[in-house]
């Protein structure tokens, strides 16, 4: 195996020791590790993988301890990659994280028997353990009653009982955690039959023999357990060793099935077996089990008629919410942006800096903050549902639906987030366990038609098509409308399924799905999670936006003398100044700066024609002239790359209009109306509007979203692969509409 | 005694209990069943459908869980006296 070096010890304080927090999804282990980390944790990925690296502090008697936190997980037995990273940084294995010193194991207290398969497995690992028995008010809630003492007693180990999101507790769980440290290695308990010992002891002096490689008597019993797992697949390869190691693992599970143990099997009676044994007598359930209200209300929530209702409406208030109600927010971060150009323009004379500054580094700043607003309402949304329990209730209700789209119940809230914007929509897909249909919902996001889009779309339509009726009151420009909308959602069925069988293939994954109790959920726990996930986004995908954005300012300033455009541009200023001051010559004032303002226009449109950008326009002429597009259109696509929107502001400096112009600009419809060819034929007809508005929906022009990608697969290839398979789609989208609507408009 | 008709998960109706007679297979779906709790012996109960028709919602050791009906289907009865 190739991770089996340990961090090297003289970069590691000695005295620092590190506790991993492990846990099954819906205990609140989040919630435990903010209250224990006090919410400063630094986030990170694991190299090759997509599990998110979250690192926390807890102090204690001044005192400070690394606390890992490791991904829910119902199970310690891996079978990929990512389910690996939780074993190895727990054997010590894992590069970047010094070796664990113990665990803390928190368990759902009214869901005990299920908890304790993990408590089972991770107790294997021979790691001094703290359980923390969460939920208590749930339990009790539902007439369960847990005696903590009598459980410690009989797993050795301390137990202890909080209500993490109410912050119960947490010091004596912050006491455990340093008491824990400073205790030697436990001796694991022998639950299996002797016979399974001797196997997997057998195993690694195979492995030590053939592959010369020592593997803990932890994963040579995974190796023997887990049929198909990742351990065995990283051991048993095509090498002479590799096929001898299969043998030697085949035939001594032949030989554990015929001494009646079996695996898998085994595993789960075994350890269910114990968890039954220790709860005997500790947990006492309610004699008669009386419909709950969290019962009552599963029953209306997913029934067929009043749950699908509830959901749609709960649906259409996410949706309404991040699609509208972020509006005001993103405005109020443009008028702070417009604000602080407003400062810089006031100290700086117009030259290089104060381009950069105000359109490279503040425009990047902007750029990353504004979608901001969109990120946390939704993810307060998903927070609030996700804690109360719904979450996973409606991928219940949605998965049939999804499973015909070949995806599951879990894709569809991150899926309908991106038709307002697809980087909450790819932050939100981290529920989805399953890799291949987590990777697929984020690689055909980006095609849901966000609100990005809707600028673009607004422009072109008002100006090129006819504002007339198709009859049964359906206008013609709303339909145009209405078919970019679906363009998007039509092309990723078979975009989905193409990724699937090229890049996925393989058994369908399942979708065993836990359906948590209802409960009122916590403010707190809210909170942290919005701003975990705003802060996730600013700090690690924010920077990759900010820098984008800084690289295609420099390709639109330069090369170009731009001179004369800072002479115009005091010129400006102090015809400003002067009509403000002394409004007597009023009109010929506004004339004079009119005129000078034409001129400004005129200068920066011939800059951007001569910059990089504009060269790069120029150049890709042929290649978008069969989409019946000219370079100015080339150039607007290549200027977009940060945000689609984008070609609105470029094209309006392109045809020295300035680049304030937005979608409503009567000026700028007009100027794309007489857009000319050099034979004197018009550039815009209705074949090109609609063949820009189709690359727009398909295209990836949006650096957010790409950035996010990165960040979410932990690799560079699935943004690049984005980028190509999205322009390759939209090329051919728009070629296909220019060409044909050609033929008939 | 005469050999009973093999009788799977999906066969329940709401509200029906049964018991676990065996889970299906030893592939990766059959071990998370196993530790989500399907065993050999275990009670379980169907509480209800999806509105269109699957997943299906069971409740086993306290606790609910969705499976397809595809997943449910490894989950084989005991047949009932």
């Amino acid at each position: 195996m190739s991770k089996s070096q340990t961090s090297s010890p003289e970069t590691v304080k000695p005295n620092r020791k590190t506790v991993a927090l492990i846990g099954n999804p819906n205990t609140g282990k989040s919630t435990l590790f903010n209250a224990l980390s006090g919410m400063k944790a630094r986030t990170g990925n694991y190299p090759g993988v997509t599990v998110e690296k979250k690192v926390g502090k807890v102090v204690w008697n001044h005192r400070e301890i690394d606390l890992v936190d490791l991904p829910g997980t119902y199970s310690l037995s891996p079978r990929s990659p990512d389910e690996l990273v939780s074993v190895d940084v727990l054997l010590g294995r894992q590069e970047g994280v010094t070796a664990v010193d113990a665990v803390v194991c928190i368990v759902d207290a009214s869901n005990l028997e299920r908890n304790l398969y993990l408590v089972s497995q991770s107790l294997d690992l021979g790691l001094p353990t703290v359980v923390v028995l969460n939920m208590m008010d749930v339990a009790r809630s539902k007439g369960i009653s847990v005696d903590a003492e009598e459980l410690a007693k009989r797993l050795k180990l301390p137990v202890i009982t909080t209500e993490a999101h109410r912050r119960k507790n947490v010091d004596i769980v912050k006491q455990a955690i340093a008491d824990s440290v400073e205790r030697p290695l436990r001796t694991p308990e022998s639950l299996f039959p002797d016979e399974f010992y001797a196997e997997a002891g057998q195993l690694r002096d195979s492995l030590r023999t053939h592959k010369d490689i020592d593997i803990p008597q932890f994963l040579a019993q995974r190796l023997l357990i887990d049929r198909g797992g990742q351990i065995e697949q990283e051991l048993t390869d095509s090498s002479a060793a590799g096929q001898q190691i299969r043998s030697d693992l085949e035939a001594a599970r032949e030989r554990l099935a015929a001494a009646n143990c079996r695996v898998p099997a085994i595993e789960a009676r075994v350890r269910y077996g114990w968890a039954r044994e220790i709860l005997d007598g500790v947990v006492t359930h309610p004699a008669e089990r009386s419909a709950s209200k969290s019962d009552a209300l599963d029953r209306f929530l997913t029934h067929r008629v009043f749950g699908l209702f509830v959901f749609a409406a709960l649906m259409m208030l996410v949706f309404q919410t991040i699609y509208t109600w972020a509006g005001p927010l993103m405005d109020q971060i443009e008028t702070g942006q417009g604000f602080v150009t407003g400062l810089v323009e006031g100290v700086l004379q117009p030259g290089p800096l104060r381009s950069l500054l105000v359109d490279g580094i503040i425009a990047g700043v902007g750029g990353v903050l504004i979608f901001l607003p969109q990120i946390c309402l939704l993810f307060l949304f998903i927070a609030t549902l996700e804690d109360c329990g719904y979450m996973s209730r409606a991928a219940f209700l949605m998965d049939r639906f999804m499973a015909k789209l070949g995806l599951s119940g879990k894709s569809f809230v991150p899926l309908m987030s991106s038709f307002a914007c697809a980087v909450p929509g790819v932050m939100a897909t981290r529920v989805i366990e399953s890799r291949r249909d987590r990777f697929v919902t984020i690689l055909v996001a980006p095609l849901m038609s966000c609100s990005a889009r809707l600028p673009v779309y607004l422009l072109l339509i008002k100006a090129f098509i006819p504002e007339q009726t198709l009859g049964l009151g359906l206008g013609l420009q709303g339909t145009v409308l209405f078919l970019m909308y679906a363009i998007g959602a039509l092309v990723a069925i078979p975009v989905a399924w193409g990724l699937k069988k090229i890049f996925f293939p393989g058994e369908t994954p399942h979708f065993v799905m836990e359906l948590p109790s209802y409960k009122v959920p916590s403010a707190r726990v809210v909170f942290d999670r919005v701003y975990d996930r705003g802060k996730a986004f600013v700090v690690r995908a924010g920077t990759l936006i900010f820098a984008t954005t800084i690289v295609i300012w420099a390709l639109g300033y330069y090369p170009g003398d731009h001179s004369k455009q800072y002479e115009l541009q005091r010129s400006i200023v102090a015809t400003e100044t002067i009509l403000e001051s002394n409004p007597d010559n009023a009109e010929l004032m506004k004339v004079t700066l009119e005129d000078l303002e034409n001129e400004y226009h005129t200068v920066s449109s011939e800059l951007i024609a001569g910059s990089a950008l504009g060269q790069m326009g120029h150049a890709i002429e042929p290649a978008v002239k069969p989409l019946g597009w000219d370079w100015r259109i080339g150039v607007g696509a290549i200027a977009s790359f940060p945000a689609r929107e984008v070609i609105i502001s470029t094209l309006g400096t392109i045809y020295s209009l300035g680049g304030d112009v937005d979608e409503e600009s009567e000026g700028l419809m007009g100027a794309l109306r007489t857009s000319k060819w050099p034979d004197g034929t018009n550039v815009f007809n209705i074949p090109v509007a609609l063949s820009i508005m189709v690359f727009f929906a398909l295209c990836a022009q949006c650096a957010a979203t790409l950035m996010v990608i990165k960040r979410e697969t932990n690799s560079w290839r699935w943004p690049i692969f984005s980028f190509v398979y999205m322009t390759v789609l939209a090329y051919i989208g728009a070629f296909i509409t220019y060409q044909v609507g050609r033929l008939w408009l | 005694m005469e050999a009973p008709a093999s009788r799977l998960l999906t066969d329940l109706r709401p509200g029906d209990s049964a018991t676990i007679a065996e889970i299906i297979g030893d592939d990766s779906l059959s071990t998370r069943l196993m530790e989500m709790g399907l065993l050999e012996g275990e009670s379980i109960s169907l509480i209800g459908y999806a509105p269109l028709g699957d997943p299906i919602e069971f409740e086993i050791r306290g606790y609910r869980i969705s499976l397809r009906a595809a997943e449910a289907q490894r989950v084989r009865l005991e047949s009932t006296s």
